[in-house]
Order: C-alpha cells, then sequence, then structure tokens
C-alpha cells in the first residue's frame, strides 16, 4: 500500500503494472495519509492474515508514521512476541537535487530502534533476494533504497524465488590493506575508489570492499574477520557523519578488534548540514570515490605501512 | 469610453456554505487600475511558470517543480482581499506567492536555477520559497505539513492583537492528513484567526480526488468550523469571498475554503500529468474556465480596458518575464562558503562542519571555512 502507487505505478515507477497484475485487492492505492499508512499495516500485520509492504513515497515522509514504526511496529517490547511482518520500503538519498526535504538518508534513526530490521540493498540481485527475505521475515523491516540505484546499468537478475538472508554481508572486492565497508549507493562508490588504488603505479593498495547489506542484523563475523587481515577500516556512506551508522560500526569494530588496528578508523561521510538545491554545494555534501579512495590512502600511509 | 470609476460586475457560479448564515456577495465593485493589477500580475505569474516549465526541460531547473499555471486567481484574488500584514503559508506549489508577496520574476528565477539571487540563496529551490518580510511563511516540501504551522502563526496574531489572520493553503491531497483534523480542533478550541485555504485542483499528486477522498466537498471536512465553496478560476469571486473569510476568522475564528481550480501541468514536472487524467480534459478546462482569459474577460466587458492595452500589457509581461530568465541564467551561483552558512542561527565564525573532504591539518574528515 502506498501513494500513487496504483495507475501511475508510483513516483519513481516501482510498482508499474502491479495494480493490473494483482488489482485493487492486492495493491492499495491510498491517501496522502502516512500516519494512517503505518497504523493500517501494523493493524493488518498484527492479525497475521496479511504481510503489509509499505511503500513510502520519498523517505523524508517517514516521520509522519514515525510513532508507528517506533511504538507499535515493535510490539515485542511488551513481552508479547508477537509476530509483526510489515515492510516498510522507499527512496531516500541525495544527488537528484531534491534539496533538503527530498534528499536525507535516515538509516540510523532505524537502527536505533531496538525491533526493527533495517535493509540496504546496492545492486538489483540483491534488492530482489532482500526484499523476499524481509516479506518472510516476522518482524518489521525497513528497506531503504537509494534513488541512485534505480538508475544502475541492467545487471543480472535471477527469474523464480531467492532469498538474500538478512544479516549476511557481501565482500565485494577482496583485499589485504584496508577493509572499506560501504552501504547502499556508497558501494559502488568505493567499488570505483578500490579500483583506482590498485591501479596505481606506485604503492598500489589492495582494498576489500564489504557491503553489509542489512545494517540490522549486522554481520559482524565478517567484518571483524576481515579487519583482522588488513587491520585498516573506512567506512563509507552518504549520511551525515554526525549521528551516523558510522559511528555505530566504528564502536564494535573498536571493541572488538582495537588490537588489530594499525591506524584509526575512518569515516567518509555526508556533511552536516540540511543538503542544498544548487548543484554544486549539494555536490560537496556527498561523498564519492575520489574521498574514499583519499581516506584509504590515509589509513594505509601511516607510519608502519609496510610494502 | 469609461477609464476610470468603479462598475459593478457580476460574478459567475454561486457560493456553497456550510454551517454559515451569510455569505460573500454575488458581484464586485471594480476599478480600471484594479483590473490592470490583476490581470498583469496574473499574466505575469502565468509566463513566469511556462518559463520555468522550458527551463526545465533545457535541464536548467533540476529536482522537483510544481507549477501553478490555471491556479493564478486564487493568488491575486486573495491577495486583493487580504493585506501583507495577514500571513500566508503554502505547499511546494509556490512560486506565484513569492511573486505576489513582493520579490519578482528574477528572484523566483534565479532560486530555481540555484542561483545566490534567489531567496534562498539556491540552496532551496521550487519547494523553498519565502519571504518573512511579506509574511510569507514559505513553500513546504513536506504534503500538509504546513497546516499546523498555519495554525500556529494564527496564534501569534492573535497574542499580538494586530487584527490580521493567517491563510494556510493545501491541496486536496493534503486533505487527507490527519494533522489538518488535530489543527482544526485546536484552532476552534482557541479561536484562532485562521483560514484554511483549500485548493481543489482535483488532483493529489497522481490521484484524483474521486479516489483519494471519502468526502470530496472540501468545505465540509471541517466538522464544527464552518466552510464556503467558492469558484476559483475568478479572481474577483475569490478576492470577494477572501475579504469574507478574512472577517469572520477575525471576528469569529477558523474557517475553511475551498477553491475549485485546475492545475494544467502534472504534479511536478516529471509527472507528464496524463497517466490518471487526459488531454482533454485539461483542454476543455483551458477553453472554458481560463482564470487568466476571465480576468481579461471584466476587463473588456467592462469597457474598463481596451484590446489594445491588454496587448501592450502582454507584450509588456513577455519581455519582463523573457529579460529575467536571461537575468537569472547569468546570475552568479551561491559561493562554496554558503555551505557554512545558515545551519544554526547565530553560528560562530569557526563553525566547524564535517564532510566528505579531508582537512589534512586535523587528519579529520571535515573543513572549516
Amino acid at each position: 500500500m502506498g501513494e500513487d502507487i496504483g495507475e501511475m505505478g508510483g513516483v519513481f515507477q516501482c510498482t508499474a503494472g502491479l495494480s493490473s497484475e494483482f488489482g485493487a485487492r492486492r495493491v492499495i492505492e491510498t491517501p496522502i495519509s502516512e500516519a494512517c499508512i503505518g497504523g493500517c499495516a501494523v493493524g493488518a500485520a498484527a492479525t497475521g492474515l496479511v504481510v503489509p509492504i509499505v511503500e513510502v513515497q520519498i523517505m523524508d515522509m517517514v516521520p509522519l508514521m514515525m510513532e508507528k514504526v517506533v511504538n507499535q511496529a515493535q510490539r515485542d517490547a511488551e513481552g508479547r512476541s508477537v509476530s509483526m511482518p510489515i515492510v516498510i520500503r522507499g527512496p531516500q538519498g541525495g544527488g537528484h537535487r531534491l534539496s533538503a526535504q527530498h534528499s536525507q538518508s535516515l538509516e540510523a534513526w532505524f537502527t536505533a530502534v531496538p525491533g526493527l530490521k533495517v535493509v540496504m540493498p546496492s545492486t538489483p540481485h540483491d534488492a530482489k533476494g532482500l526484499l523476499l527475505a524481509a516479506v518472510r521475515d516476522p518482524n518489521p523491516v525497513i528497506f531503504l533504497e537509494h534513488k541512485n540505484l534505480y538508475q544502475l546499468p541492467r545487471s543480472h537478475v535471477p527469474d523464480g524465488d531467492y532469498e538474500v538472508p538478512l544479516g549476511v554481508a557481501s565482500i565485494l572486492r577482496e583485499g589485504t590493506d584496508v577493509t572499506l565497508v560501504a552501504t547502499s549507493n556508497m558501494v559502488h562508490e568505493a567499488l570505483k575508489a578500490a579500483g583506482r588504488l590498485a591501479a596505481r603505479k606506485e604503492q598500489p593498495v589492495s582494498v576489500e570492499v564489504i557491503d553489509p547489506r542489512t545494517l540490522w542484523p549486522l554481520d559482524e563475523a565478517t567484518i571483524l574477520d576481515s579487519v583482522q587481515r588488513t587491520s585498516r577500516l573506512v567506512i563509507a556512506h552518504e549520511a551525515p557523519r554526525r549521528g551516523g551508522w558510522g559511528g555505530e560500526l566504528l564502536s564494535v569494530v573498536q571493541e572488538k578488534a582495537f588490537d588489530y588496528l594499525d591506524a584509526p578508523i575512518t569515516i567518509v561521510a555526508g556533511r552536516d548540514c540540511p543538503l542544498p538545491y544548487n548543484a554544486a554545494l549539494e555536490k560537496a555534501c556527498i561523498p564519492g570515490a575520489a574521498q574514499i579512495a583519499e581516506a584509504c590512502l590515509a589509513v594505509v600511509q601511516r607510519p608502519g605501512f609496510d610494502q | 469610453m469609461m477609464s476610470s470609476g468603479t462598475v459593478t460586475v457580476q460574478l459567475d457560479k454561486p457560493y456553497e456554505t456550510f454551517k454559515l448564515e451569510s455569505e460573500p456577495p454575488m458581484t464586485a465593485e471594480v476599478t480600471r487600475d484594479e483590473l490592470l493589477g490583476y490581470y498583469s500580475l496574473m499574466y505575469r505569474m502565468r509566463r513566469m511558470e511556462i518559463s520555468a516549465d522550458t527551463l526545465y526541460k533545457a535541464k536548467h531547473v533540476k529536482g522537483f517543480c510544481h507549477l501553478y499555471d490555471g491556479q493564478e486567481a486564487i493568488c491575486v484574488g486573495m491577495e486583493a482581499g487580504a493585506t501583507w500584514g495577514d500571513s500566508v503559508i503554502t505547499s511546494y506549489r509556490d512560486h506565484a506567492w513569492q511573486l505576489s508577496r513582493g520579490d519578482t520574476v528574477t528572484g523566483v528565477l534565479c532560486e530555481l536555477l540555484g542561483k545566490q539571487g534567489g531567496c534562498a540563496k539556491g540552496k532551496g529551490g521550487s519547494m523553498h520559497m519565502y519571504k518573512a518580510d511579506a509574511n510569507f511563511y514559505g513553500g513546504n516540501g513536506i504534503v500538509g505539513s504546513q497546516a499546523p504551522l498555519g495554525a500556529g502563526i494564527a496564534f501569534a496574531h492573535k497574542f499580538a492583537g494586530d487584527g490580521c489572520c493567517s491563510f494556510a493553503l493545501y491541496g486536496d491531497g493534503a486533505a487527507n492528513q490527519g494533522q489538518l483534523f488535530e489543527a482544526l480542533n485546536m484552532a476552534a478550541l482557541l479561536q484562532l484567526p485562521l483560514v484554511y485555504v483549500c485548493e481543489n485542483n482535483q488532483y493529489g499528486m497522481g490521484t484524483s480526488k474521486k479516489r483519494s477522498s471519502a468526502n470530496d466537498d472540501y468545505y465540509t471536512r471541517g466538522g464544527y468550523v464552518p466552510g464556503i465553496k467558492c469558484d476559483g478560476m475568478n479572481v474577483l469571486s475569490v478576492r470577494e469571498c477572501t475579504k469574507f473569510l478574512k472577517k469572520h476568522a477575525v471576528e469569529v475564528g477558523p474557517i475553511v475554503v475551498e477553491f475549485d481550480t485546475y492545475r494544467y501541468h502534472g504534479h511536478s514536472m516529471s509527472d507528464p500529468g496524463i497517466t490518471y487524467r487526459n488531454r482533454d480534459e485539461v483542454s476543455q478546462v483551458r477553453a472554458a474556465r481560463d482564470p487568466v482569459d476571465r480576468a481579461k474577460r471584466y476587463c473588456i466587458d467592462t469597457e474598463l480596458v481596451t484590446e489594445a492595452e491588454i496587448k501592450e500589457i502582454d507584450k509588456e509581461v513577455k519581455a519582463e518575464v523573457a529579460a529575467a530568465v536571461e537575468a537569472a541564467k547569468a546570475a552568479p551561483p551561491p559561493e562554496q562558503s554558503e555551505l557554512w552558512t545558515d545551519v544554526h542561527v547565530g553560528q560562530s565564525k569557526d563553525f566547524f562542519m564535517r564532510g566528505p573532504d579531508i582537512s589534512t591539518s586535523s587528519g579529520v574528515y571535515g573543513t572549516n571555512r
């Protein structure tokens, strides 16, 4: 259920064709009433008769349904262990000149709420598999899609039913010098950065790129294992640095792998300011491959780097 | 030919009222200067929005851009029936209001083009017009969010005892936001000088009012708050209604008005506007009810203004808007240092902001000025 998801197929065309295939019984076009959409999803899921999938038109509107998400959807807190199979999905992120109220990256809000699962796919393959896993999960799942991902070049998506399990990271590129954990759209920037660093004529740097895919549950084992091998960690996300998810991952790694680290953990993140409309100013707020590469280089070139 | 003085004209469509014992008059008195003013401002808005359409298609304007063409009579008629002492807050469809509250076409287009000369120095864009010095509290990117803010503005007017009111505009889509009903209740309890203005342009984003609203008589949806429905395509109807609304708001309390109108463009420039309605419908409204054309006919029919004078105004406005387009294109973008401004009021000069770029001096990912 969601706004404009019927005839129009959604603002980003994510639901194009769904209403003609499944009809109005299963594809419910709603008024612009986010609080009610969230509340209805919780009520419907609580019955165990349906699994609501909510489309938030743009994630910046999710504050309007936030009470339902943080107080009502995570009902285990009441000690009843109620099954609450809800998926709340929608686009977020900047780079499209939509300015401060349509460009934010809000994942850290959701990871701060125990009881919610938080998914951020970076590829079409993972998006499908993670969405199926999310729909079948008995807990409320927040499924965050960066707007840039809708414009990725076509890549292979298997037909039929497959799941990418929640809580399993993916190592997208193996490396030995530095571990680079990136989320969502930053995964693509991270891979670019890793490619450039490997291609350096002098002192090429071998970067291991990890996409956690789900921020909670978090595949700590894969990340810690990598950090123990590389002794260095750079984290990249688009959301602002202050209060960002990178700080959470940093704390986990310093608690569990402090003795393995040869350099301070570095976070490359969005600027701590509302995203501006002007193109040049917006660009200066969002990290890219250049900044990620610079950070990786900085941590490996600290004294003690032996190559 | 009568070139000055006042004439009385008949309005086209009767009002519909809800829980009201009186209603605005079905006639309006106008002077030549008033009619000329209304027509030229409406035509200027029309040309400005058409130029915004062109600039968007040429990729000078990016992001979301919601145009007001088709709805000009509401803004101009309300301004004619109110004063700048009265506050206005509206949705993202806000270009025309910025203009009517005293900004220039160049100023509006500068913001659309992300230039320093815009009201938000190019940092806000289409949805974030704002002109506090004329009591315009802006556009808003979040559907319906302005409704409770409008109640707060009304509270301030009542607190100050300035005899002015707050006009909070929203569309038929936002009419289904729960926060509107919470605000109506509080406004009624506190007897706030508040006018809720539902600009019913028949479509909430890509969903028609019949598919989104169980009761599409929006003027009746305040329940215990009285309401009135008015022809939103006739600038003089809107003006007479606005005078009535303001008087009621200030003397009695909140009131809802539904202006029946139509938007020619899609919801925003990224919406072609034809997946949920057809081109014939749009052209029929254009032919039968166009608000700019209605104002022109009042000019001619009253014989207060000649066809030749209208043609002259059209020529001047076209030239003005064309010049504004060139001026906005040539205007400078904001300096990079603008990133460090306007985050907090009263922020210190050495405000430190972490960002994606490295400051080699401190070894931290961040920069300061």
